[in-house]
């Protein structure tokens, strides 16, 4: 198994870099094309959620990043430190439907970690949410060509 | 990809044109964009999302945000989006029944213009 970690402050301009890193890694796992945007907005939304669980509570600590193929599947983990105070509103079977006025007046203007949760589990079709008193973990999986199991496999 | 933003107000209707990424660095500039332009008087809005690279659910949760802004004036936010990769985050999170999505400025535009 081949891994590739990354660390970054909880700032949100370095977002933008975890998603282009775990895209070129996707890529050159053997993710399909089609899919490398699903991986781009999910590994996004993953972040984004730890970056402000992390402005809240402990923005001083990194947020880890671990990015592997294992077993023709690519996976990434989002790893924070920051306390867990969520509502059972985390768990990924929350399906998401904001069509009604009802529910889409309850929207808040920021949309915090469950809806981007929620966001993660209709892309990616492997999705697991580990909460903890200290820290969230996500775990998502996408198929990856046998070729390049070892992931050294040229893009 | 850094956001561009430029807007401009035609027989009542203002375009805002994005470009770049919306994402949770850049989604603020957006929702200043926005609230300032409700807070001049700006109700009707069409934010035109065709050079947008990419959109996350912090990027949503600002349209949102301006829709009930302008609907608190009676006003209007709608789209425009042609891009499957953008659509499809309208998709999941049910918020193609709640925008109007337009394929093109003019046609929203003349949507608007049959709707005043």
């Amino acid at each position: 198994m081949a891994t590739v970690e990354l660390t970054f402050s909880a700032l949100p301009a370095h977002v933008r870099t975890a998603r282009l890193v775990a895209t070129a890694i996707a890529r050159r796992t053997g993710v399909q094309e089609s899919l490398l945007d699903e991986v781009r907005l999910a590994v996004g939304e993953a972040c984004s959620r730890a970056v402000e669980a992390h402005r809240l509570h402990c923005p001083s600590e990194p947020i880890r990043i671990e990015l592997s193929d294992d077993s023709g599947r690519f996976e990434v983990v989002v790893s924070d430190s920051a306390p867990n105070e969520e509502s059972p509103i985390e768990e990924p079977s929350q399906t998401l439907h904001l069509g009604d006025e009802a529910s889409f007046n309850l929207v808040p203007d920021s949309f915090m970690s469950g809806f981007g949760i929620a966001v993660i589990t209709g892309l990616a079709d492997d999705v697991e949410v580990y909460p903890g008193p200290k820290g969230m973990r996500i775990r998502m999986s996408w198929p990856a060509a046998a070729t390049a199991a070892n992931g050294l496999t040229p893009a | 990809m850094d956001l561009k933003l430029d807007h401009h107000t035609e027989d009542g209707l203002t375009t805002v044109d994005v470009e770049g990424e919306i994402d949770v660095y850049t989604a603020p500039r957006l929702r200043e964009l926005l609230i300032d332009l409700v807070n001049k008087g700006n109700f009707h809005l069409l934010v035109n999302m065709e050079k947008v690279d990419f959109l996350d659910s912090t990027g949503l949760g600002v349209l949102v945000g301006g829709l009930k802004r302008v609907r608190a004036h009676d006003g209007s936010l709608e789209l425009v989006c042609t891009q499957e990769r953008i659509l499809k985050i309208f998709r999941i999170t049910g918020l193609t029944k709640v925008f109007g999505i337009y394929a093109s400025v003019e046609e929203a535009r003349e949507a608007h213009g049959r709707d005043k």
